[in-house]
């Protein structure tokens, strides 16, 4: 299967990319904006069966090492079989 | 004393660390490889300034799964003294053994300068006595914009864990904090190289002094050479 | 020709398919060599005749690939060599204790050079115009990558790096945006690697729009018995690829467009090299550590643009042996690469290494450490030829030498331009000279012009600091960095210069000022020369003005070379740096490397208390040709370019030294861009540590008693064989007198104070500037014109 990690930085956390982005954005002309935030897109493939003890594992590389609890939120999608 | 300074892939202060240790502050000094999975007989660990795995994913992210970091994590859990330096200071607060994070910096740009650090006065666990209201210290880094979340913030500073403030706010961090301190006191991180600053020729001689502040409570030895 | 091959037979010729090679496992490289694929290759079709002679048949597709790289300007020099050849490689005078050649140019990937006690430094610098122009982050960051490499092969710990840049005037966007992206690719590497960025110069000129110029240099620091060379020997002896895999990295910028060879999508293919500076840490460590060992490693070379092909055909060549090699062992980080693709493949962070038999399983134990692997990719042989196979079968097989040695060497057509010819005729007659008002003018745009101002934004994102050696940093004449030489150490002293205006001007002048301003730098220092390697950054060869700058400026280089005794240890040549409004102005960048002899002598060019003299050495200034000032107050590049006189330099440059070592120097800074008032102006910038210096200095000086037919050329004029000391009024007179008996012109003109004013005299003319005010144009030019908004 192929997973779609996304992590992006918390709501309440100080994005300095996502600033620079959004001034860039509106110096183009695009309309103004209310928040830009710029996170990572993970992608893995994977030879495995989705399961709730698979999810789990999931979860946890995520909290682990995908992201960083502190500053950072994920989500996560499988996308294809 | 004998200073264990980690070497991880990717690692490149290693050297400046050894020398502070090694040269500066002439103690008993030796590198540990990542892999290793004991830190043998060393009274103090520094986990020193790079790169550690190409910063890929978040600095000092893939490091903190290093086995040495094991053996880390159960040294300062038995009160043993950890001191982490730029990359060495993500490192810890990675793994956990500090609160917070290091995020990039507010300019988004890489910052090699020498800065003018304020000096807290803390409790026994760092001995800023004889340092003066004020020490200069080089930085390197480009994501040492420290981050915490408000309630930890405000641990941090009843606790008097703060040890440096930066004067001129260089990267963005919350309340200009440059290096913090564990709660139980052994584990220590800051963002400035006291491994930039203790030869002749370098932007100020204040590492020296530094490191002897953060190390000397546990090393008393060390003060001979604020002397 | 082998025995092999002539047991084949022959196909036949009218299908243009190599005659005696087997045909390609992949059907797309077994098309005809059209006179249009020879052109797409940029060679000539007297060049493909000479390939087929050498070779007794036609090529295949793969080995005109191979062909086009290896007589490129880039590997064979052939519109240069012939000029180089005038190149001085060898100390003449004495070298008893430092500065014997011991690898000269030409000879490997690195020229080195001997410091003493046994220890030695190798540096060169190499250029990636054409990349950075194209993708200014990954162009500048490759370009870094690429010039450590050449460093390590050799034996060496990189110890330092510098650089030479060239953009379009600071104003236009497309400036900024390369200026931003090299910047940060020069540090996004530099940092990773941990190889301190301690110096480097920046221009900025119209003539640079849309071709910027991206020269990169990197010093390291070896043992004598530690050097190790790019040579294939011992027959039998295993191959080995280590470093990163090979993708098609790079392929849309080869000659031939990649699209043409593969089904794969074009899209898919990345133009540019990405760099990965994290392998090339592991790779300077895992190799490094390799080297260590007594008579582990025979020969190795790194891999550059078309690495493959290069490494193998070079170190066969230059060990005079032959090499084969099996392209499925390379690791390959894509699926169905065909040779031509792997041949040519510019992926970066990869080295060839050849090892002595049987003792494979030490080099893969180091790499494996490193979680790095090693590949062994084939054998050295004794047939002098470069073998390649793809899945067993024979897909190129060309003589080392031929793809080496034996490109053809042109000499073009050389012609000086008329623009150079009636630029020379100006002359300042027409040009009012300066008042007090325009004087204080003057001076002020002058120092906040982007080409004279601190380069503070730049360089404070390049970590200057790291392997803790750097004892003066970027921003002063010349970077001074301590080598730690085993319990033992050695201050070296680098610098970089060149001109471009003058050189436009009058090509020859303008790359002997090069030299010799770089030789001042040095002095200004306290170091003493060693070698020099240089960057010939010039315009397209077959415009005859542009062949006739390249010539006149490698005879000025080589002339001042010669006169100096600095011998030059390599470098790199980069033609066709052309863009839509034509070439870029000649430069010929020199990048010199000296020795301090004791810490004591290291000198700075800013004074840090008041008090003290300053003192003109070398005469007042007296021409205006080619100067900043005309360009930015009058906007005119015209003139000559200010004369040079090599023994008035050589007495000025012995004299700093003799001075600085004798104690009396406070602080030294020569007479460059800017004039004598920018000069004067800077040395009183103090570095800031970490918070605002406790006084701001100022200085009173009084021009008086220095004859000058113009204002203007004695305060900005750029006449060479300047330099101003800073030296305290107890030896004032003594070091009068000391200038007065060997020859040289000095003349106090001022004394440094706390007043925070810098004030002129001259006759009736009396201005005066805020030195603070001066200090904020100075620093604050780039920064602003680089500010993203939101961002601090």
């Amino acid at each position: 299967m192929k997973i779609s990690v996304i992590v992006t930085p918390k709501k309440n956390v100080l994005d300095p990319q996502g600033v620079a982005v959004g001034h860039a954005l509106e110096s183009l002309g695009f309309p103004k904006l209310k928040t830009t935030r710029v996170g990572k897109l993970i992608e893995l493939e994977i030879e495995a069966v989705d399961s709730p003890e698979f999810r789990t594992r999931l979860d946890q590389v995520c909290k682990d090492l995908l992201s960083n609890p502190v500053i950072e939120d994920y989500r996560y999608e499988i996308v294809a079989r | 004393m004998k200073v264990a300074v980690l070497q991880f892939p990717g690692s490149n202060c290693d050297q400046d660390a050894f020398h502070l240790f090694a040269s500066g502050l002439k103690v008993n000094t030796k590198y540990v490889w990542h892999k290793e999975t004991s830190l043998g007989d060393a009274d103090l660990v520094v986990v020193p300034g790079g790169f550690s795995y190409g910063d890929y994913l978040r600095c000092g992210a893939i490091a903190r799964f290093s086995p040495v970091m094991k053996a880390v994590q159960a040294f300062s859990q038995q009160g043993g003294v950890v001191y982490g330096i730029c990359n060495g200071f993500q490192i810890l607060c990675e793994a956990g053994l500090l609160p917070g994070a290091l995020i990039r910096n507010s300019s988004l740009e890489y910052r090699c300068i020498t800065c003018a650090l304020k000096v807290e006065t803390s409790n026994a666990s760092f001995n800023p006595n004889f340092l003066g209201a004020s020490v200069k210290l080089p930085i390197g880094h480009g994501e040492g914009n420290f981050r915490i979340d408000e309630a930890g913030l405000a641990r941090l500073e009843a606790n008097k864990q703060v040890l440096l403030r930066y004067e001129n706010n260089p990267n963005g961090s919350l309340s200009d904090i440059a290096g913090i301190r564990s709660e139980a006191g052994n584990v220590f991180g800051m963002m400035p190289h006291p491994d930039r600053a203790f030869e002749r020729f370098h932007p100020s001689m204040d590492g020296l002094k530094v490191a002897t502040a953060v190390l000397a409570t546990k090393f008393p030895e060390l003060l001979k050479h604020t002397a | 020709m082998s025995k092999a091959a002539s047991q084949q037979s022959p196909r036949d010729p009218a299908l243009g398919v190599a005659a005696l090679l087997p045909p390609n496992p992949d059907p797309l490289l077994n098309q005809t060599i059209t006179p249009e694929l020879i052109r797409k290759h940029g060679l000539l079709p007297d060049e493909f005749e000479l390939i087929c002679k050498s070779l007794g048949r036609q090529p295949t597709l793969t080995e005109t690939g191979i062909f086009s790289v290896m007589w490129s300007e880039h590997c064979s020099y052939k519109n240069s060599r012939s000029l180089l050849k005038g190149f001085p490689t060898e100390k003449k005078g004495e070298t008893k204790d430092y500065g014997r050649v011991l690898v000269k140019a030409g000879e490997e990937n690195a020229g080195i050079i001997d410091v003493g006690d046994g220890w030695a430094v190798a540096f060169k610098i190499e250029s990636h115009n054409h990349p950075s122009a194209i993708e200014p982050f990954e162009g500048a960051a490759t370009g870094v990558g690429g010039i450590i490499r050449d460093i390590f092969t050799m034996g060496a710990r990189p110890v330092l790096l510098t650089n030479s840049l060239r953009f379009g005037e600071l104003s236009s966007p497309a400036t900024k945006r390369l200026l931003r992206g090299v910047v940060a690719g020069i540090a996004h590497y530099g940092n990773c690697v941990g190889v301190p960025t301690v110096g480097g110069d920046v221009y900025f000129d119209a003539s640079y729009e849309g071709n910027p110029l991206v020269n990169a240099l990197c010093l390291g620091v070896l043992r004598h018995d530690q050097i190790r060379l790019g040579k294939a020997t011992g027959v039998g002896n295993p191959v080995f690829y280590v470093g990163a895999a090979t993708g098609r990295d790079g392929l849309g910028g080869a000659a031939f467009a990649s699209r043409e060879l593969s089904e794969a999508s074009a899209a898919d293919r990345p133009a540019v090299q990405k760099g990965d500076p994290f392998m090339e840490k592991l790779l300077i460590e895992a190799c490094l550590e390799m080297m260590a060992v007594p008579g582990l490693v025979v020969g190795i070379q790194d891999m550059g643009a078309a690495g493959l092909t290069c490494s193998t055909c070079e170190t066969a060549s230059r060990g005079g042996a032959g090499i084969e090699i099996e392209l499925d062992q390379v690791p390959q980080r894509e699926t169905g690469m065909n040779s031509y693709e792997i041949m040519l493949s510019e992926s970066q962070e990869r080295m060839l290494v050849i090892v002595k038999k049987g003792r494979e399983k030490e080099i893969e134990a180091i790499f494996e450490k490193w979680d790095l692997h090693a590949s062994n990719v084939g054998t050295v042989t004794d047939t002098g030829r470069m073998v390649v196979k793809q899945h067993g079968i024979t897909v190129a097989d060309i003589p080392a030498n031929v793809l080496t040695d034996q490109a053809p060497l042109y000499k073009r057509e050389a012609k000086e331009g008329e623009w150079a010819i009636n630029a020379r005729k100006w002359t300042p007659a027409a040009l009012p000279d300066l008042d007090a008002k325009g004087v204080e003018a003057a001076l002020s745009a002058l120092i906040a012009s982007p080409t004279i101002s601190s380069k503070r934004w730049i360089y404070r994102q390049y970590d200057n600091m790291v392997q803790h050696g750097t004892a003066v940093g970027p921003g002063s004449d010349a970077a001074v960095v301590r080598l730690r030489l085993g319990d033992a150490e050695k201050f070296i002293a680098i610098s970089n210069d060149c001109n471009g205006r003058y050189c436009a001007l009058n090509p020859k002048r303008g790359a002997l000022i090069a030299m010799v301003e770089c030789l001042r730098n040095l002095a200004c220092s306290g170091a003493k020369a060693l070698a020099m390697t240089d960057n010939l950054n010039f315009g397209n060869p077959y415009k005859p003005e542009n062949f006739y700058q390249l010539s006149e400026c490698i005879q000025g280089l080589a002339e001042a070379c010669r006169f100096f005794d600095v011998p030059v240890v390599g470098g790199n040549v980069s033609l066709y740096n052309e863009s839509p409004a034509g070439s870029i102005d000649p430069t010929p960048t020199v990048s010199i490397v000296g020795l301090i002899e004791d810490e004591k002598h290291i000198t700075r060019q800013t004074v840090s208390t008041s008090g003290s003299r300053l003192i003109l050495l070398g005469g007042a200034p007296h021409e205006l040709g080619g100067s900043q000032y005309l360009g930015l107050c009058h906007g005119i590049k015209a003139g000559d370019a200010p004369e040079v006189d090599l023994n008035a330099e050589s007495l000025l440059q012995t004299f700093l030294l003799t001075q600085i070592k004798a104690g009396r120097v406070i602080a030294a800074h020569d007479i460059s861009e800017g004039g004598l008032m920018v000069t004067v102006t800077e040395m009183l910038f103090t570095p800031e540590v970490g918070a605002p210096n406790a006084l701001t200095l100022g200085a009173a000086l009084d021009l008086s008693s220095l004859s000058a037919s113009r204002l203007d050329a004695l305060l900005f004029g750029e006449s060479q064989a300047r330099a101003v000391i800073a030296v305290s009024s107890v030896v004032e007179k003594e070091l009068l007198s000391l200038a007065a008996s060997v020859g040289l012109p000095a003349t106090t003109i001022g004394e440094v104070n706390a007043s925070g004013v810098l004030s002129l005299a001259k006759g009736s003319i009396k201005t005066q500037w805020n030195v603070a005010a001066l200090r904020t144009g100075w620093e604050t030019t780039i920064e602003n014109a680089m500010r993203r908004p939101g961002l601090n």
